[in-house]
């Protein structure tokens, strides 16, 4: 029977299953970060139970880690606690590390893919919602809880039911203009937050194909956004050419069993998924939100919604609670809106092509007066390319902070957030109230709207900095 | 794990759409390395005014709800983060059921792990009952999770379908690691023929 790629990983995973269709799969790969994990190690003490796959499991600190100043170590002691435990656990457990003074330290879900310990066919988990970006490679990756971390920690294994095929279908051209990050916002906005509930979203069609691994894995990263479980993206050369080397891909005789097993991963054709959707990948503009929920979304020359048109009454309280909180009128040019802080990170866009195509339109140009603007990349590898391309010149030279790698203002655990009443155009995935900060007010954005806000100081279309 | 047996309790009125977790619990509060303690800050941007005061227009710091053990929630609860630092919050608090017609998919699997039992029922299920908590005179609703059978002030009743293996885990409550560890030899075996098919895996 024709099997899609999803089905495919999921079968070779089964361990076992029960009548019901609950089943035990084998967990591939286990990311671990500082905020979920002290609980899951506490269980695992607590039950006298031992790490069963220790070199299976990656740790890295980066939610809370401070992107300034980093040898005076962590100010705030709750983050420094939780830091420590982290580093005393992974002693205790014997679990590979990168510390926060590793080079290769950075968020857990670009450094995965980094040093190839992201692979196709694979399951990866890790107690974080945005461990759907590694699904770019056509693994089958997803968040999970603390109690799940412990699971997998102590079994690695984990329980689930399987979820439905979901397939997003992008064909046509992409305008040039139009990056991966406008696409994502653009489905987001057409199926809504909860399009994806109960799936996993396989993303196909002739536009996902030219892309790049990094512009794949921005997609994938916010399937989650759109509610499902994970988005993935059938392994082809182009994700082969990009692990080639990697650090932790497979070498030499076993580089090549790996590809062909990976040749034979994607989707047959005839497969059946449960739920299609079609995009015109022509329709697509350069696309961001307005509001405090990812599919409140604008094209960059559009227009705030005016709520009276919505007859559904808890939509447009919704709609009227996301405009007060945002502080807009109905009816509003987008491009009109005033922002004072730029944040170009997050595992959403943090990678070295965008803080390349932010660097492009930034060059020779100021940050406006009264805007706030910082880089973090994604990883202390990311920031070390850049530095050597020279990018991180042409950041500071425009009035950007050029800060160590980490978390930072995606979440604001660490220092680094909005004050009440701030507006961000920001390149990370989540817009929700308080996200960056208590009162805060965030615009999610490509990096080169980001990039080109930072200089005129309003949400702005990067053709109009010139 | 704790049994969840049947209770009957306030049921407070939640009806907001999409509440996340960030929402449930702010990530300031994410820095605990415990699982208790959080309940005080629960939805702390709703509840709390700038000043550390209660704000008075919140449902749960009004009476009777400030002692609810239901949510009847909006649609797609639970939505955003993977934190279960939300449902231990809502634990911490007193909740122990909330019923909405959608829940976030890893907001509900992380409810199960923690005795948090979510329920999912029609819009117009979600709207009766609803209505019901709106009652402050009588707000109280029964859960019996073994009938799975929600029953309403009125005397009327909701049926409500629910995975039996859950279910069972809940009623008993079963620790999952340790049911996983009865499945031993064929993790074994799984990992050995893995290991010679894919050596680098
Ligand atoms: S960058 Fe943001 S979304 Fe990504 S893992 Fe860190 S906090 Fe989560």
């Amino acid at each position: 029977m024709s099997k899609t790629l999803y089905d495919k990983i999921w079968q070779s995973h089964l361990i076992n299953e029960q009548d019901d269709g609950t089943s035990l799969i084998y967990i591939d790969r286990h990311l671990v970060h500082e905020v979920t994990s002290p609980q899951a190690f506490e269980g695992l003490r607590l039950s006298n139970r031992k790490v069963n796959s220790p070199k299976r499991t990656l740790a890295v600190a980066d939610h809370n880690v401070p992107t300034l100043d980093r040898g005076l170590g962590i100010k705030e002691e709750d983050s420094r606690i939780q830091v420590e435990e982290l580093d005393k656990n992974v002693e205790e457990f014997q679990i590979p590390y990168f510390n926060m003074n590793d080079t290769r330290q950075g968020i857990v879900h670009v450094i995965g893919p980094e040093q190839g310990f992201t692979q196709p066919g694979m399951t990866i988990v890790c107690g974080d919602s945005h461990t759907a970006t590694h699904g770019a490679f056509g693994s089958l990756a997803f968040g999970i809880g603390t109690s799940e971390v412990e699971h997998v920690l102590a079994t690695q294994t984990l329980i689930q039911k399987k979820a439905m095929n979901m397939l997003i279908n992008i064909n046509g051209n992409l305008d040039k203009i139009v990056t991966s990050k406008d696409l994502i916002l653009y489905i987001i906005g057409k199926i809504g937050t909860a399009g994806g509930t109960g799936c996993v979203i396989e993303y196909s069609g002739n536009a996902l194909r030219d892309m790049s691994m990094e512009s794949r894995m921005t997609i994938c990263n916010m399937s989650i956004e759109a509610g499902a479980r994970a988005g993935m993206i059938a392994p082809d050369d182009i994700t082969f050419n990009y692990l080639y080397e990697k650090p932790m891909a497979p070498k030499n005789e076993d580089w090549d069993k790996a590809v062909s097993w990976w040749k034979t991963l994607p989707s047959d054709s005839g497969a059946k998924f449960d739920k299609i959707v079609d995009i015109d990948a022509t329709k697509v503009t350069q696309t961001i939100t307005w509001g405090t929920s990812p599919e409140e979304i604008v094209s960059i020359d559009g227009t705030v919604p005016n709520p009276d048109k919505i007859s559904d009454e808890v939509k447009q309280n919704k709609i009227k609670r996301s405009i007060e909180y945002m502080g807009l009128t109905p009816g509003q040019k987008i491009s009109d809106v005033e922002i004072n802080t730029v944040f170009i990170g997050s595992c959403t866009n943090s990678r070295i092509e965008d803080i390349r195509s932010a660097a492009k339109i930034i060059k020779g140009k100021k940050v406006s007066s009264y805007v706030k603007a910082l880089v973090v990349p994604g990883s202390g590898l990311v920031k070390k390319q850049a530095e050597e391309e020279g990018l991180d010149v042409i950041f500071k030279h425009a009035g950007f902070e050029w800060r160590e790698p980490g978390c930072s203002m995606c979440l604001a655990m660490n220092s680094d957030k909005l004050n009440e009443g701030d507006r961000c155009a920001s390149t990370s995935n989540r817009n929700f109230e308080g996200r960056q900060g208590k009162g805060g007010r965030t615009h999610l954005v490509s990096p080169e709207i980001a990039a080109a806000s930072a200089i005129t100081g309003k949400l702005t279309d990067p053709r109009n900095v010139t | 794990m704790e049994k969840f047996s049947t209770f009957k309790g306030i049921a407070a009125p939640f009806n907001i759409l999409n509440v996340d977790t960030d929402k449930i619990i702010p990530k300031q509060f994410l820095t605990t390395i415990k699982r208790t303690g959080l309940g005080k800050h629960v939805f702390d941007e709703m509840r709390y005014k700038k000043d550390g005061s209660e704000n008075p227009n919140f449902v749960l710091n009004q009476k009777p709800y400030d002692k609810s053990n239901i949510l009847i929630a909006g649609d797609n609860f639970g939505c955003g983060s993977s934190r279960e630092h939300a449902p231990w919050a809502l634990k911490d608090f007193g909740i122990k059921c909330i019923i909405s017609t959608s829940f976030a998919d890893i907001f509900y699997n992380n409810s199960f792990k923690n005795g948090l039992l979510p329920i999912m029922v029609t819009k117009d299920e979600r709207d009766a009952l609803l209505e019901d908590a709106k009652d402050k005179e009588n707000p109280e609703i029964e859960i019996d999770l073994e009938n799975q059978e929600i029953r309403r002030p009125n005397g009327g009743k909701i049926k409500f379908k629910i995975d039996p293996f859950r279910k069972k885990c809940l009623l008993e409550g079963l620790d999952d690691i340790g049911l996983t560890e009865l499945h031993e030899n064929k993790i074994k075996s799984f990992e050995e023929s893995r290991s010679t098919k894919h050596p680098w895996l």
